[in-house]
């Protein structure tokens, strides 16, 4: 009955080719450890969003005049209102922390070398884009941060000479942030937002399944086509695609052993992200911010605003310098040159662990410096914080410069044929 | 198909013509998704001049009225703060309001109407926010200056004339809008001096 349906399915939609090309039939080396784990929970991450983002609608007012008790409305009114809120808002912050170390797991085994650029660039998008929707998320509770958060960041783009005061003006759609800008952040971050992202995680999904995955080892597992002696290759059957081009070595399908190992990620995360939300939904004030308990202000800016914390390293390049323009031209290059660490990074072996002592420092002093940078967005400006922020803003920084320096000619340790785990 | 006639210069003008009729299509079609941004008649409409009553601000103490929805400071400035504002012109960005932040006649040493009244937009020159006023302390920020505004979201400072202190993120003066006294005790935000 059931083969007989799925033989019906199969001549008109490719549904077994499809999970056995993507799944059941996907080689993954053998040998992905912890830092692995970050891809999926990001997917379920992105579900949970989407999934309390359409049921939060259905009680949010997204106006200037009701937005704000719309909000108290679903906290204290609707039946399990409040944990639909707070899923969505630990979903927010769980996003950032799971695509940070996503991201670093990337740059610690070299995930975005060649033949990965691309797939390195889909991957910044999906961030970019997170960061656009959770900025005009951030707006929507209306409370007094959201209100001036979203001011000082339209205002970075006065900072452009000539087109900034109307662009800024464009954005808002008022003089002042107000009921426009809300109405129009709302669209965008239900609607415009959302449908991108999917769309970027699908051609980021794809396009590691072209190039195939990258593993602690930074060691190729598809190898050239009778390269390898017949007994060698993995036992396992990968579909044709992957198999009719290449010799596959030490891999195994992706279900079910990493769907399996991912399930074991999926219930460690739950545990830490269920303890957040149930017993501290505000995250000291990192993740709720106390300003944002009183309706937004157009006449009183909060004593001490910060961002929330995943902002937290762009914002404090931004503070540190003492230029508007250069302020902000230097907050999005710290974007940028994300982007570019592929042509950054001009050396061809890829897993720290075979590479210099250099630039195994030079990993570990950016990940303090972004971390320093973060905990310092959230405090105020004082100088002695400032210089702080600066030294690790050069240290941010430097550690791309110096990748392309030193990566030209690197010592590297000499790397092994197979995966040896 | 291969035994077609092909004339590859007509169909090279044929593609060229309709990439051209399209562009000009989206063009089109993205001038009102574009402009609908933009702010609508009634966010406008909605900039009216706003009265103020100036007679019971005490010496020092500052009020805040709302005009276009943004915060205008309005400081009675004690003879002490007007007479010590010259003191650190060394310090300022442009001691001078030789940049056009201020209406013409307010283009002067107190960047004001009459010297003892400040009226400035509450809106930090970097990214917006509202400066705080700190009557007394605000030496803890500039030594030896006792009055001033600081920005809590960027710590740019500014003096008790809305002047900008050098060395910090925002690069212009606060903004001292269109304003007017219609009598002694009255001022009028949003209409200039000798406009009414």
């Amino acid at each position: 009955m059931l083969a007989n349906f799925m033989a019906w399915m199969d001549k008109r939609l490719p549904l077994t080719d499809a999970w056995n090309k993507h799944l059941a039939q996907y080689p993954a080396p053998k040998n992905f450890n912890f830092w692995y784990f970050f891809g999926s929970l990001a997917m379920l991450v992105l579900v949970n969003q989407i999934l309390t983002g359409v049921w939060l609608t259905m009680s949010y007012e997204p106006s200037g005049d009701g937005a704000f008790a719309s909000v108290e409305y679903i906290m204290r009114d609707v039946d399990y209102g409040w944990l639909l809120r707070y899923m969505h808002s630990t979903g927010a912050s769980a996003f950032f922390v799971v695509v940070y170390l996503h991201m670093m797991r990337g740059l610690m085994y070299g995930s975005y070398q060649k033949p990965r650029e691309l797939l390195w660039i889909f991957g910044m998008l999906i961030f970019l884009v997170l960061m656009a929707e959770a900025f005009m998320g951030y707006l929507l509770p209306w409370g007094n941060m959201s209100y001036w958060g979203a001011q000082v960041i339209i205002s970075l783009f006065g900072a452009i000479p000539i087109i900034g005061d109307d662009l800024t003006l464009w954005i808002r759609g008022d003089y002042v942030i107000s009921g426009a800008t809300l109405n129009r952040f709302f669209a965008l971050h239900v609607i415009a937002m959302p449908l991108v992202l999917v769309i970027l995680v699908f051609l980021h999904i794809l396009a590691l399944h072209e190039v195939g995955s990258n593993n602690p080892e930074g060691i190729e597992v598809k190898k050239k086509k009778g390269s390898i002696k017949p007994e060698e290759l993995s036992k396992f059957t990968f579909h044709k695609q992957y198999s009719e081009k290449y010799d596959i070595v030490d891999a195994i399908p992706f279900h079910p052993y990493y769907s399996v190992k991912d399930i074991m990620g999926v219930a460690g995360f739950l545990i830490l992200f269920c303890w957040v939300m149930f017993f501290a939904p505000e995250g000291g004030g990192y993740f709720m911010e106390a300003p944002n308990f009183e309706p937004a202000n157009g006449l009183k800016t909060p004593e001490h605003i910060a961002p929330v914390w995943y902002f937290g390293p762009f914002y404090t390049i931004l503070r540190v310098i003492p230029d508007k323009l250069i302020g902000a031209i230097g907050m999005f290059s710290a974007i940028i040159v994300l982007f570019l660490v592929p042509w950054f990074d001009r050396g061809v072996v890829k897993s720290v662990k075979y590479r210099s002592k250099l630039h195994l420092f030079n990993l570990i002093q950016f990940a303090i410096c972004f971390v320093a940078l973060g905990a310092l967005g959230t405090l105020p400006a004082t100088p002695v914080y400032n210089m702080i922020g600066t030294i690790a803003s050069f240290g941010y920084f430097g550690f791309f410069v110096a990748l392309w320096f030193y990566s030209k000619n690197e010592k590297c340790k000499p790397v092994p044929e197979r995966v040896s785990h | 198909m291969s035994n077609m006639p092909v004339n590859n210069g007509r169909r090279r003008f044929l593609t060229a013509a309709t990439v051209v009729v399209g562009g000009v299509g989206v063009a089109g079609v993205a001038v009102p998704f574009i402009g609908s941004w933009n702010p609508s008649a009634r966010a406008k409409a909605a900039g009216a001049p706003v009265e103020v009553n100036v007679g019971k601000i005490e010496p020092g103490q500052l009020i805040r009225a709302e005009w276009r929805g943004k915060p205008v400071y309005v400081v009675r400035r004690t003879e002490e703060t007007v007479n010590n504002l010259a003191k650190h012109d060394d310090q300022l960005r442009d001691p001078n309001s030789e940049k056009a932040q201020q209406p013409s006649y307010a283009t002067n040493a107190y960047r004001s109407i009459k010297p003892e009244f400040l009226v400035a937009l509450g809106v930090c020159t970097h990214l917006g926010c509202a400066p705080t006023h700190h009557g007394g302390d605000f030496g803890e920020f500039v030594e030896g200056v006792s009055d001033g505004f600081f920005c809590p979201c960027h710590g740019s400072k500014f003096d008790m004339a809305g002047r900008v202190f050098q060395g910090v993120p925002a690069p212009l003066n606060l903004v001292v809008p269109e304003h007017s006294f219609t009598n002694e005790d009255t001022l009028l935000i949003g209409v200039g001096q000798g406009e009414a």
